[in-house]
């Protein structure tokens, strides 16, 4: 017979541990975030130039950023940079490589975003011989930016589902912070499901905003000033 | 180390992490077309259930999936080693990323065709079988090709239970000789290898389904 | 007389808030042909999808061959068809759709035989041999083995007769079938209607936008509007002297286009 028991005492012990770790996991994804929208802008952009010498090594590097296990790449910035003598510190390397993961997967999004804006408007723009940089900033992205949107809240919510691999490098989110809890007290029934649960309520949250966000955007864009 | 001793103990590690990828694949595609189809056709108190897998599964993380059904299941007496626990979390995770597709490409197929098959007066289950399944699977498989790379992706998770796959196997190499340069960088051209490799599988299975629906007309 | 094959009793049918028909009625004899004509979002479309119970109604009621369609009589009282009813019922109709519906996964032959097969348990060599028959009909035996996107238009829409042909239903309903095709292979899909209707073996509920072939064809027109009848009759009548300023205007609007 399977009996559940759930400890509450110890329940109420670690939750407080669990909910400052959860500012942690937070702080890396919203930061992580920022660096890969960044990232993703500027490989998109890249993508599109007409030389081959630039778009074909971006699109190989995407494609490799993309395929390999972030977790490795986790390992690759946290032991290899210091051999350049450059010591990042956990919360650094975390950053860094879902920034630079999840920039990768965004400059696939941003890209199709602008590929989805109709042609006739880069020739409208080109007719009133506006220049690139205000093609893309009045034109063309305000535009695009109602396709990328739900994509990239939800790429942003999949960074947020992977921040628990930066334990690996003992950054102190919640999921390390669980696993300490667990192995002092020898239980890990409480910790572990407080973060499963706490992860699935952020997600929800944040994926109710998205779909919020997506709803409330107006169909024609807006202006990016 | 030589790179000509590294690569063979790597080599093992990836050998690992294949193993853990074609068992778990197929638990994968068989969750994401029953929770898929579950939740799509069955009555009410089915759906519902597969619902909150998917649901469940989709909104926690994968690692936190493994590491509960590794760590936590033992309290409920049920000890799992390592790999079956590795199998089954990286399952049940990408099954419920799978049955979303299912679900889109079903209803993705046109109103027309569901018509058509009401009139020639089918019944559901053929209606389901014969015509709207069979247009919606090359739909599925681009799809399906990424969702098995991101599973091959997330054997990598298998290393942080103790598992010798090939992540373990580049960490415990990399703390033995600091090598990490060489050694992380191997890795990680093993695992894009593996990938490219992935992804032309299905490539080429969507050109090879899609000749036929090509004269069937699904794709114009 | 006998009683009509087709019969609609004070039928209501709401989108929404929106009420298409109220107190509807309608009927339709055995072996009558009817065509329906009638500007679009009159309800024209919507009352062949009740037939074939594509779309349920919201009141009233629908006999075929006297039996209630989206209703069983319990007792003496009507109640909502089940699944099993309505199966029953979908065997004495067939329906040719404006967009054709073929499946695209399955050759002309294939579309014809997957239902007698799979639907009336009918054997393999029985369904193709009368499949090809269907296509010879149709004029496109050589056509057997090709999928719909290697037809033309008029090519598919013949196919979508003969499927509809292969249940056998006694009822065949005809919704717009020559409106998605181009103007020059409108007419070797009409001449199969044509020829069909020759035989009057069918009772026929055909949806045109093709006055010229609704007159040639119908036993009795009927001209829909804002989901009334507004006006019925012999071709002749409605076509040459109707009566309502309405339909004057939709068939002068006809002519003139």
């Amino acid at each position: 017979m399977i009996e559940l028991d759930w400890d509450w005492d110890f329940t109420w012990e670690v939750l407080p541990d669990l909910l400052n770790a959860a500012q942690i996991t937070l702080l890396a994804t919203l930061l992580g975030s920022l660096l890969a929208i960044g990232v993703g802008l500027a490989l998109s952009l890249l993508r599109r130039s007409p030389s081959r010498w630039i778009s074909w090594p971006v699109y190989w590097v995407v494609e490799f950023v993309r395929s390999t296990p972030l977790l490795v790449q986790i390992f690759f910035l946290y032991y290899v940079m210091p051999e350049f003598g450059v010591s990042l510190s956990p919360m650094t390397t975390g950053v860094l490589a879902l920034g630079a993961h999840y920039g990768a997967y965004l400059s696939e999004v941003f890209r199709s975003g602008i590929d989805g804006v109709e042609k006739g408007q880069w020739e409208a723009a080109r007719a009133l011989n506006l220049s690139q940089f205000i093609t893309y900033r009045d034109i063309v992205l305000p535009q695009a930016l109602r396709a990328m949107i739900p994509a990239t809240g939800n790429y942003i919510i999949a960074m947020f589902k992977e921040t628990p691999q930066l334990s690996a490098i003992t950054l102190l989110e919640m999921l390390q912070t669980a696993k300490i809890l667990g192995s002092e007290n020898f239980r890990y029934l409480e910790p572990f499901t407080l973060v499963g649960l706490l992860y699935l309520a952020f997600s929800i949250v944040a994926a109710l905003g998205v779909h919020q966000i997506e709803r409330r955007f107006p169909k024609e864009g807006f202006s990016l000033r | 180390m030589e790179l000509s001793e590294l690569t063979p103990i790597l080599l093992q590690g990836a050998w690992i992490t294949l193993k853990i990828l074609c068992l778990s694949l197929p638990v994968a595609g068989a969750l994401a077309f029953i929770a898929g189809l579950t939740r799509l056709f069955a009555p009410t108190p089915l759906r519902q259930m597969a619902r909150v897998y998917i649901e469940f599964f989709r909104g926690t993380s994968a690692l936190i999936q493994l590491y509960w059904i590794y760590f936590v299941l033992p309290f409920f007496g049920l000890n799992l080693d390592a790999m079956t626990a590795s199998v089954i979390a990286l399952g049940l995770n990408i099954g419920a990323y799978g049955a979303e597709v299912v679900r889109g490409s079903v209803l993705a197929v046109p109103k027309g065709q569901y018509e058509a098959a009401v009139a020639l007066n089918f019944t559901p289950w053929s209606r389901l079988w014969r015509i709207i399944l069979p247009q919606s699977l090359i739909n599925m498989i681009p799809p399906f090709g990424n969702l098995a790379i991101e599973l091959m992706k997330a054997t990598s998770l298998v290393s942080l239970i103790t598992i010798g796959d090939l992540t373990y196997k580049a960490k415990t190499l990399a703390d033995a000789t600091l090598q990490v340069g060489e050694i992380f960088g191997l890795v990680l051209l093993i695992y894009f290898v593996m990938a490219q490799a992935m992804a032309f599988l299905f490539r080429w299975l969507e050109a090879r389904l899609g000749r036929g629906l090509d004269r069937g007309g699904l794709r114009s | 007389m006998t009683s009509p094959i087709i019969e609609f009793q004070n039928v209501k049918k709401q989108f929404g808030e929106l009420a298409l028909f109220e107190n509807f009625n309608f009927s339709v004899e055995e072996g009558e042909i009817v065509s329906i004509i009638g500007s679009s979002g009159s309800g024209k479309s919507t009352l062949l999808r009740i037939l074939m119970t594509l779309e349920d109604i919201d009141g009233g009621v629908v006999r075929v061959k006297g039996e209630p369609l989206w209703h069983m009589s319990k007792g003496d009282r009507l109640v909502p068809a089940d699944k099993k009813h309505l199966r029953k019922m979908r065997n004495h109709m067939g329906m040719v759709f404006q967009h054709f519906n073929l499946f695209p996964h399955m050759t002309a032959r294939r579309n014809i035989t997957e239902a007698p097969m799979r639907v009336k348990g009918k054997s393999r060599q029985e369904a193709e041999r009368e499949a090809m028959d269907l296509l010879a009909l149709v004029g496109l035996q050589d056509k057997a083995d090709s999928y719909p996107a290697q037809l033309s238009g008029g090519q598919k829409q013949r196919v979508g007769i003969a499927r509809a042909l292969a249940m056998r239903p006694e009822i065949l309903l005809l919704d717009e079938i020559t409106s998605a095709l181009d103007p020059e292979l409108v007419d070797e899909v009409l001449d199969v209607i044509r020829n069909l209707a020759k035989e009057h073996s069918f009772t026929m509920l055909l949806v045109t936008h093709e006055m010229y072939f609704a007159r040639e064809i119908s036993d009795r027109v009927c001209f829909f509007d804002q989901g009334r009848i507004l006006e019925e009759g012999p071709p002749d009548k409605i076509f040459v002297a109707p009566e309502k300023e309405r339909t004057q205007a939709f068939l002068n609007a006809f002519i003139s286009a």
